[in-house]
């Protein structure tokens, strides 16, 4: 057996590019780990919530009095309660508000009802157990395409009649907002010309990201100081800071979230939730710190979902295979609050890349959110902003064209994508794409993979009688948002800092705005400073999560951390390199103009051997410094993105199915990337590694689905499948590089490409699989019986 | 009521309930490298070793039904400074993102390699199926444990040393 | 999750045990491997008055042949069977099943008796003790029963273990060596219960034809079943395609499966039928017979 060997560099100064072991690991490896619910004060209480049995119920009596008799149960709190603080809605990040504990009726069943304090874990659980709820049921709205029925029950009665919303216009009590984008008389017209036209229905079902940490909370108010402590499980620590000071009233001084550890966020630890509300409520009522830490499934029921979209597009043609024109109408279903996690002026998030890679002249998109008695959310899921459902939907229609087009759906990416001199791409719905080589891209995967040895081996196959499908799919991502001009949350815009100090003996502690949860910024950000300073790398420490000594920023999710937090640590780093060269001048006494940086030193011009390292100017700012110049050597940088970065990436997997049972076995799935500059090339792997274990996972395994009754079928692991060592394919990676030209180094962030970009492959290959039994598309999750009923009814069995 | 555990060779006195799991008592005493992922004793990230080479979920076992069993868990692993060939590998590896799973995966993949000290990429993947990572996709994962096996498999003093 | 708070026994010798089980009728449940009972108790679908764990018991923790029978204690763990090399070469049906139980972790813990007790309509372990006609031994405060799996499986999650009893081992007939078997489950993933799986043993007579034959299903209906009528057209007759395929038919036909979310009645009962005439084709594969 031979292992390869993860290529290692020897320590020292270790820039962009290379494939160092992770500076976070050490702690984790020996479970010293600091998370959440590793975190105990003295004096703790625990908090257990009740939830509805119920999708849409009206209450009608809440009886805590035996809970209450529970030895060690401290309080239990009810909407009633935090309605005297003022704090019984509170408002979501998509302009819609929330309740925090039912009030008056439950939307969804798992709702939170009702908070118990106690003493111990065990007290609360049998707390909130013997907590005695009335319900009186109503009917149901579960399917989102009969949300807006004329008979269709109001389920937001506090905004019942209120026929304007946040974004717009509202048709129906359960209508949330129309969205659009694009020309739609001009996209029809074109559409109406086209030689050929295909159509396709599909739907991107409801997923969760279910990090394996639960999301939590501990609240602790101070009374003697009146600061509030508040520990989270949050990717965006600042600016839930800010809304906890917004809808407390504490000012936000008194305010210090800590993000510690976390074990996996892929969006789902962005939003607030009623849990973490009750928690502080709890805290700043009882006087002690109050820990909530979700059970799964909390986690699974009732905080933030994804996806959900139920797509149709039209796409125009002509005959020998040139896109003209799309057309795209998608019903969002938002569940019982828009709590989705979307810019503020982008209620449909980055939903508009859905003419992805294609040089599309002409395009239209419509987005409608509706209510339904579903949890809220609306998560960017591994996935900036709804990218990952116009990815899915593009990249799935091109193969239905290629299948009516009777073309090779690598042909038809080839002959239609936009070309490297097209770039800067002013996209048909407003984007505009830094940069991109997607030829380059696909036929590096094309090669790597053996396309047309494979086409040979399918026909060959498919003589026999054997089903073997390839699905390719060469999707654009949009990321890194975002741009101030166009992109707030709540009103804060979207940009991210860096704080760097440079110590005197020439160590450095570096800080971002961002909250990472495995993806590995105390490395990388290390590595960017490192590049831009000549600092060795073990002597840079990163620190992000705590409010009180980090630069404020948006957080981390939506790939946005390397294009923004990134961008702001190599400016603040350069910032601080001009400094530095007036103190090297001053070391080497020459004129400034005589330094240059080179190999990581400052050198005078023309004199080799001249030179002074950092780690000497380090120590000079502190200890000799010319005379007009300020002491230290550290800044903070903010840093506002001129526009999104653009990465993409050509995907294809070869599937063979089983004739008996309907399994589909992904036998091989090559994965090209160009996310521009690779900071660190092992890091960028595990991400694509993980990224598309999730988009598999997606394609076939995971989806939250509700019965008639609005009853959630998948609240827990048992029956809420995330994929295992067994099932999960071999991933076969690479990537070309194709820098971002205005990020500051070129990088263009990766950590959601693979799950925004696989899917489709998997999905195209199934069909492609199938397709000569008469199959034009099937509805993620594929499972075995989706495809058993395909082949049964095409008279295929097998034992 | 009160037990004694022996956990990483150290006696520990707790007072506990009957319900109380041992997820909960480990955690409890300090040693909060065992994680809590779910209550369906799927996601594996509770694991930890009784008696040397049984895995267990400890999430799916009372407390009290541990007194009398050696408990090994990730802090027990590393040899006082020197890493357990399994944390070094999941190190050397890039075997971890998020490092959430990664106590329960190592002590999972110990357990694997009591019962197989040179196990095939089939035969682990097999044998970590009762494990749950979101972040990896397990490929890494995988090498690791190669790496692990590999380094127990020479003789003692010549371990790869990094 | 936290269970509900119950009243925990520790018996230390089976009299002990007997005695606590008879105590305490139905407000008792015996804790084996836990590995079922531990999370619907912490779901609180389970909330046991009393839990009396047999894991103390001494001499339950054995695998033995002995009088034509592989005997198992009803503190074998489901990897005492994965790991065993006698099982691994001689008794095919049982190692598969082994390998598949629950998932790798879940099986150092859980047992085999306690599986066969819980009788889970989707478990395993029930299946295969039917195809290789397993009996169990049901010790009492007067005495032991041995009582074959056909009449000790009565109902979904329901046995005829009576209150005061505990099941003290499994016997399995020792195979021939022409007798192999093979199970063949499918499942949404490691860890999850069958969408439906089905049990073989086959014995052929020295001339090649079945002498006896064993077929079982799970996860298609109200219990694990025994497809009987595929065992009889099995029976005495010269293996062939045409034959597999028939025995095969047979068990959709007595399969009566619940729609849930592992796939409804008609893909499970489909499932019932493929995956019968799989492993009827891979245990002949075993025993040297290539089926056209």
């Amino acid at each position: 057996m031979s292992v390869e060997s993860t290529n290692l560099e020897p320590k020292g100064i270790q820039g962009l590019g290379k494939a160092i072991k992770r500076k976070e690991d050490p702690r984790f490896i020996v479970g010293k780990g600091g998370y959440l619910d590793d975190i105990n004060l003295p004096g703790m209480l625990h908090m257990a919530l009740v939830h509805s049995p119920y999708a849409h119920a009206r209450i009608l009596s809440i009886d805590t009095s035996e809970a209450l008799k529970i030895p060690g149960v401290k309080a239990v709190i009810t909407s009633r309660e935090l309605a005297g603080a003022s704090l019984a809605w509170v408002p979501t990040l998509a302009g819609d508000k929330q309740m925090v504990l039912a009030d008056g009726k439950v939307l969804y069943q798992y709702q939170e009802v009702a908070a118990v304090f106690a003493e111990t874990r065990q007290a609360a659980a049998d707390g909130a157990a013997a907590v005695q709820v009335d319900y009186l049921p109503l009917e149901v709205v579960v399917d989102p395409f009969k949300a807006t029925d004329p008979s269709a029950p109001v389920l937001r009665e506090d905004i019942q009649g209120k026929m304007t919303g946040a974004h717009g216009p509202r048709r129906h009590d359960n209508h949330i907002w129309t969205w659009d984008v694009g020309s739609k008389d001009e996209t029809d017209k074109a559409l109406a010309q086209s030689e050929v036209r295909i159509k396709q229905h599909m739907v991107y079902p409801r997923s969760h990201p279910a990090p394996l940490e639960p999301c939590g909370c501990i609240g602790d108010m101070n009374k003697a100081t009146g600061r509030l402590t508040v520990y989270m499980t949050s990717q965006a620590p600042h600016a839930i800071r800010t809304v906890l000071s917004l809808v407390t009233g504490i000012p936000e001084n008194n305010i210090r979230v800590i993000s510690p550890d976390i074990g996996g966020g892929f969006g789902n630890k962005v939003p607030v939730y009623p849990g973490y509300v009750c928690a502080i409520v709890g805290s700043i009522v009882l006087g002690a710190p109050v820990k909530w830490v979700e059970t799964r499934t909390e986690n699974l029921t009732t905080t933030g979902f994804a996806r959900d979209y139920h797509m149709d597009i039209e796409i125009g043609a002509t005959r020998d295979g040139r896109v003209t024109a799309m057309k795209v109408y998608t019903l969002a279903d938002h569940g019982a609050f828009d709590a989705a996690a979307d810019p503020s002026k982008y209620p449909a998030g980055l939903f508009s890349i859905c003419t992805g890679s294609y040089d599309f002249q002409k395009a239209y998109a419509e987005v409608e959110a509706v209510y339904t008695n579903k949890a809220p959310g609306g998560v960017a899921y591994r996935c900036s902003f709804r990218v990952t459902e116009a990815s899915y939907l593009i990249e799935r229609s091109m193969d239905a064209l290629a299948l009516e087009l009777k073309m090779d759906p690598a042909e038809l990416r080839l002959k239609n994508f936009i070309q490297p001199q097209q770039f800067p791409y002013p996209s048909a719905l407003g984007w505009t794409y830094d940069s991109g080589d997607y030829e380059k891209t696909l036929k590096v995967a094309l090669d790597r993979i053996g396309y047309s040895e494979l086409r040979k081996e399918q026909a060959e196959k498919r003589a026999r009688g054997e089903l073997m499908g390839i699905g390719i799919s060469t999707f654009t991502e949009i990321v890194g948002a975002g741009p101030s001009k166009d992109f707030d949350i709540l009103g804060l815009k979207m940009f991210d800092g860096a704080e760097i100090r440079i110590h005197p003996s020439g160590s450095a502690i570096v800080r971002a705005g961002t909250r990472h949860q495995g993806q590995g910024h105390e490395t990388t950000w290390a590595q960017i400073v490192s590049e831009e300073l000549g600092l060795d790398v073990d002597k840079i420490i990163v620190e992000e999560g705590d409010t009180d000594t980090a630069p404020y920023g948006l957080g981390t999710y939506a790939s946005r951390s390397t294009p923004t937090a990134g961008g702001a640590m190599v400016l603040g780093a350069r910032r601080i390199r001009e400094k530095a060269r007036k103190i090297a001048a001053h070391l080497l006494e020459v004129g400034e103009g005589d330094i240059e940086w080179a190999d990581k030193k400052f050198a005078v011009r023309g004199v080799p051997g001249k030179s002074v390292t950092m780690n000497e100017v380090a120590f000079a700012a502190y200890t000799n410094l010319p005379p007009d110049l300020e002491p230290g050597l550290e800044t903070t940088y903010y840093y506002d993105p001129p526009n999104l970065t653009f990465p993409h990436g050509a995907y294809i997997c070869v599937v063979e199915i089983d004739q008996g049972t309907g399994e589909v076995r992904v036998q091989r799935f090559v994965a090209i990337d160009d996310c521009g500059t690779i900071i660190n090339p092992m890091i960028v792997e595990g991400q694509v590694h993980g990224g598309l274990t999730e988009g598999f996972a997606i394609a076939f395994m995971q989806e939250i689905a509700f019965d008639n009754q609005g009853n959630h079928l998948a609240s827990n692991f048992t029956d809420y499948l995330l994929p295992t060592s067994l099932e999960t394919p071999r991933w076969e990676t690479g990537h070309t590089v194709t820098p971002s030209p205005h990020h500051p180094i070129g990088a263009k962030g990766v950590g959601e490409s693979p799950t925004v970009g696989s899917p489709a492959a998997f999905v195209n290959a199934v069909v492609d699989a199938l397709a000569h039994l008469g199959v034009r598309h099937i509805d993620m999750p594929i499972t075995r019986e989706k495809v058993w009923k395909v082949l049964r009814q095409a008279g295929v069995d097998s034992f | 009521m009160e037990i004694t555990l022996l956990i990483n060779g150290a006696e520990k006195k707790l007072n506990v309930e009957p319900r109380t799991l041992l997820v909960h008592a480990i955690r409890d005493a300090g040693l909060t490298g065992t994680h809590i992922g779910c209550d369906s004793s799927s996601c594996g990230v509770c694991t930890v070793v009784l008696d040397g080479k049984t895995a267990v979920k400890s999430c799916t076992m009372f407390a009290v039904q541990a007194e009398g069993h050696a408990i090994t868990t990730i802090e027990g692993m590393a040899n006082g400074g020197k890493l357990h060939p399994l944390q070094q590998a999941f190190y050397d590896q890039h075997g971890l993102q998020c490092g959430y799973c990664t106590p329960g995966m190592i002590m999972s993949a110990h357990a694997l390699l009591q019962h197989n000290p040179s196990p095939s990429e089939d035969e682990i993947r097999f044998g970590l199926s009762g494990n749950l990572c979101r972040c990896t996709g397990y490929q890494n994962i995988v090498k690791a444990v190669q790496q692990a096996a590999q380094m127990l498999q020479q003789p003692v003093g010549t371990a790869a040393d990094d | 999750m936290i269970p509900a708070a119950f009243e925990y026994k520790r018996p230390m010798s089976l009299e002990e045990a007997i005695r606590y089980l008879a105590e305490r009728g139905s407000d008792a449940r015996v804790l084996a491997g836990g590995q079922s009972l531990i999370p619907a108790m912490r779901y609180r679908l389970a909330q046991p008055a009393v839990l009396v764990d047999i894991n103390q018991l001494p001499n339950l923790r054995y695998m033995q042949q002995e009088g034509g029978m592989l005997t198992m204690g009803a503190l074998v763990r489901d990897t005492d069977v994965e790991f065993d090399k006698n099982i691994q070469s001689r008794y095919h049906l049982i190692s598969d099943v082994s390998r598949v139980v629950a998932d790798p972790i879940v099986r150092y813990r859980g047992t085999v008796v306690g599986s066969l007790c819980h009788n889970d309509p989707s478990g395993d372990w029930p299946a295969a003790a039917l195809a290789a006609r397993a009996q169990l031994v049901i010790q009492g405060s007067r005495g032991s029963r041995v009582e074959s799996i056909d009449d000790f499986i009565v109902d979904s999650f329901t046995t005829s273990v009576g209150e005061g009893e505990l099941v003290v081992e499994v016997q399995f007939p020792i195979p021939s060596a022409r007798t192999s078997g093979a199970y063949e489950k499918i499942e949404r993933k490691v860890g999850d219960f069958a969408t439906a799986a089905a049990a073989i043993q086959i014995e052929l007579t020295e001339a090649g034809m079945i002498k006896d034959v064993g077929v079982a299903v799970t996860a298609v209906a109200q219990k694990p079943l025994r497809v009987a009528e595929a065992e009889n057209i099995l029976r005495g007759e010269k293996p062939t395609l045409d034959l597999i395929r028939a025995a095969a038919a047979e068990a959709a036909k007595i399969a009566d499966p619940n729609p849930d979310a592992r796939g409804s009645a008609a893909y499970k009962k489909d499932m019932a039928r493929v995956l019968v005439g799989r492993g009827l084709i891979k245990t002949l594969g075993r025993l040297g017979v290539v089926v056209a």
